[in-house]
């Protein structure tokens, strides 16, 4: 027989033996691709909370799988078909990088839900996407950024030119600018997500340069344990994950991805049967963004200033991007209280006017 | 006490018994690991080495054997010939990745045109940027006599940099929206590298890795050239009188190394991997650096050692979803596996004997 079959023949088995889809389901067994392992302390820690909290919510209704450390590519594609085969009703595919091997796997199994984060491709309607919008965090960190920096000189570690990292930088810029007109921002290229000594590099290089507060668009701590080493005289932010333990130290304030709200939600959307093919796009409003705990380090005020962005950003009654604003070379992009379209967010590839130095290519 | 005593000669017992033996002392001291972390031994080393083959979903997993195997065999053979004549070319995992990258620009340059000459020409440009990647260590071995194994090593994170520049840059995919990575091969029919036989997991890089094996041994055992690597390892001295002359030694066998190395980056980025992407290299350089040891550096062992090896991860994956182990213990297990090969390798050219009186 040949592969094919007997795969289609396992999956409409496990169609069977889950009943109908439509009228929701007694039992889910949720699996989670991680790209790192769970004790990272940033991105896929933070995913694996979100697992967890599906366990919470749900109790014997759920059974949680998940593998760490899966390389993005060949590997991949096996450990899904695995994960589909034994029986996983719907798999969270936690990387950019699983992107065509989650697709390539949902053409076998069209019973068996996919879910991919931070990607755009959804060939099959058993895939959807999901993301969070990291760049309304990124607003309220520059705005710190540019009321706390004394130098001036602001620096950002950006793992790889793509549009989620560069939206990010801009976003910090923009809003470091406005609250600083005198702010410059570097930024370092990292080129890996995870890389404990690269990207102590970069931020060594930065302090070299005298900027005084750091972001980072990677995921160790290793950038806020460099920043430790300055006696206070540089700060930083922490990363997918809150960080606290630099609480005392350099860290100021954070980004947190809470995974959970939507995980729990998908999940439960199987269990009750109202699943559906969709592409999610959440931030601060849905709780999927979450801004950590704002340090004494900073000055009351602007700590106020900061919550008050947070929450009109959540209101939805201010956009991170808002009109005017030019790129880089000058040329505009945003009129007169315009707002940034999704489309152009998710495609970025420029820096906005005022950002020195090019994006690679 | 006991002490150890060199053998007079290498037994030849032991040279054999060695791997078998590793592999039962791996699981013995796994299962106590895995005892130790409250699962069931025996079901752990059952999913890891039973299952992959005649488990459940065997007709699945039996394929992905080769498909992991593949890759790992084509590499240690290059690496092993370099061993054998006291060649380090521990940077194999470079030239893998430079193999990928000049394979996949060669085709990705000639998009969307289909003729069937656009594979073969990415199997000789995979192959010839290993070799270029390769020659460099080479050369500066022989010619100001650095060290290979550092030079080597160092061109991996070299490469790994280019490879991020290629997926983000020059073969970034102009469809893919500003996203890393290249257009993917699966849909590029003549530059692709597809299953020939899909149950076997057979695809043109499993064919290359067991021809290469086969060539391999006969080099070894009946050409000329395989005697010079033979006696170089075992006696450089003998081999100088015998006409040997090491700089084209070196050359010969980091660029035969070298170019296996890009072969199986080339078949893997056009096959299972599918494109070229910021983290395309999973180790195998690394990986293979073991099989070819576990192989006893012979090429019809190193087949065998290639499929225990992929046994292992394909093995060690299902443990790990399916049984909840982390996959730190899977990684200490295979480590485990290294570590008994050359601990039972002593008894190869030592043996225990029971001291009698101080010494």
């Amino acid at each position: 027989m040949k592969r094919r079959t007997l795969l289609a023949s396992a999956a409409m088995g496990l169609m069977l033996a889950s009943g109908a889809f439509a009228q929701g389901m007694d039992k889910v067994k949720a699996c989670f691709v991680y790209v790192g392992p769970i004790g990272d302390g940033g991105w896929t820690y933070q995913h694996h909370q979100g697992a967890l909290a599906v366990q919470e919510a749900y109790g014997d209704k759920v059974e949680i799988q998940y593998q760490e450390n899966v390389p993005e590519g060949a590997d991949a594609e096996r450990v899904l078909t695995q994960m589909a085969l034994g029986g996983c009703n719907i798999i969270f595919t936690t990387s950019f990088g699983y992107m065509d091997p989650t697709n390539a796997v949902a053409a076998k199994f069209p019973d068996v839900k996919f879910e991919h984060a931070t990607g755009f491709k959804r060939e099959y309607p058993n895939v959807s996407t999901y993301n969070a919008r990291f760049y309304e965090g990124r607003a309220v960190q520059g705005h710190i950024a540019g009321k706390m920096t004394k130098s001036n000189k602001i620096g950002y570690i950006g793992s790889f030119p793509i549009p989620e990292v560069i939206m990010g930088i801009n976003s910090y810029y923009l809003h470091a600018k406005k609250a600083n007109p005198n702010v410059e921002l570097s930024v370092v290229w990292a080129f890996t997500w995870f890389d404990p000594a690269k990207e102590a590099d970069a931020a060594k290089a930065l302090i070299d340069q005298g900027v005084d507060v750091i972001a980072s668009h990677t995921d160790s701590t290793a950038p806020l344990a460099e920043a430790a080493k300055t006696n206070g005289a540089v700060i930083g932010f922490g990363q997918a994950s809150d960080m606290a333990e630099y609480k005392d130290g350099p860290r100021v304030s954070s980004i947190i991805d809470n995974w959970a709200p939507y995980y729990v939600k998908r999940v439960g959307a199987l269990l009750d049967g109202t699943y559906a093919q969709q592409d999610a796009w959440e931030g601060i409003a849905g709780g999927e963004v979450e801004i950590g705990e704002i340090t004494d380090k900073v000055p009351a005020e602007v700590k106020a200033e900061a919550e008050a962005l947070r929450d009109s950003i959540a209101a939805g009654t201010y956009h991170p991007f808002t009109g005017p604003i030019n790129k880089q070379d000058g040329s505009p992009w945003l009129a007169e209280g315009a707002t940034a379209p999704d489309g152009d967010l998710l495609g970025m590839n420029f820096f906005v006017e005022g950002i020195v130095g090019d994006i690679p290519q | 006490m006991f002490r150890l005593e060199k053998r007079p000669t290498p037994s030849k017992f032991w040279l054999y018994a060695t791997p078998p033996v590793a592999v039962i002392l791996t699981m013995i001291a796994g299962g106590i690991l895995f005892a130790a972390m409250g699962k069931n031994p025996f079901e752990v080393i059952r999913t890891i080495f039973w299952d992959p083959i005649f488990g459940e979903f065997a007709f699945y997993l039996r394929g992905q054997l080769l498909v992991k195997a593949g890759p790992l065999i084509l590499i240690a053979i290059g690496l092993a010939l370099g061993f054998r004549a006291g060649i380090w070319n521990i940077g194999a995992e470079g030239q893998y990745i430079m193999g990928a990258i000049f394979g996949a620009a060669v085709g990705l340059a000639v998009f969307p045109t289909e003729s069937r000459w656009i594979f073969p020409v990415m199997v000789v440009a995979g192959a010839f940027g290993g070799w270029l990647w390769a020659m460099i260590p080479a050369i500066l071995k022989t010619r100001f006599n650095t060290n290979e194994i550092l030079v080597s090593l160092m061109l991996v994170y070299v490469a790994e940099t280019i490879l991020a520049k290629a997926s983000t840059g020059f073969l970034k995919n102009p469809e893919g929206m500003g996203f890393p990575g290249s257009r993917n091969f699966s849909s590029y029919p003549a530059a692709q590298n597809g299953f020939l036989y899909e149950p076997l997991g057979l695809h043109w890089g499993g064919v290359a890795a067991l021809v290469t094996a086969v060539l391999a041994y006969i080099l070894l055992t009946r050409h000329q050239a395989g005697f010079q690597i033979k006696l170089a390892g075992q006696a450089p001295r003998a081999a100088r009188f015998h006409g040997v002359s090491p700089a084209r030694l070196v050359v010969m066998c980091m660029g035969i190394s070298g170019a296996l190395a890009g072969l199986a980056g080339m078949f893997e980025v056009t096959g299972p991997a599918g494109q070229i992407s910021i983290d395309f290299n999973t180790g195998y350089g690394f990986t293979a650096i073991i099989v070819a040891f576990l192989g006893r550096l012979n090429p019809l062992g190193i087949v065998l050692a290639g499929f225990l090896m992929a046994l292992t991860y394909v093995g060690g994956e299902m443990a790990s979803t399916n049984l909840g182990l982390p996959d730190a213990a899977i990684q200490v297990f295979q480590g485990m596996l290294l570590f008994f090969l050359l601990a039972v390798d002593v008894l190869t050219n030592y043996r225990f004997r029971l001291a009698v009186g101080a010494h």
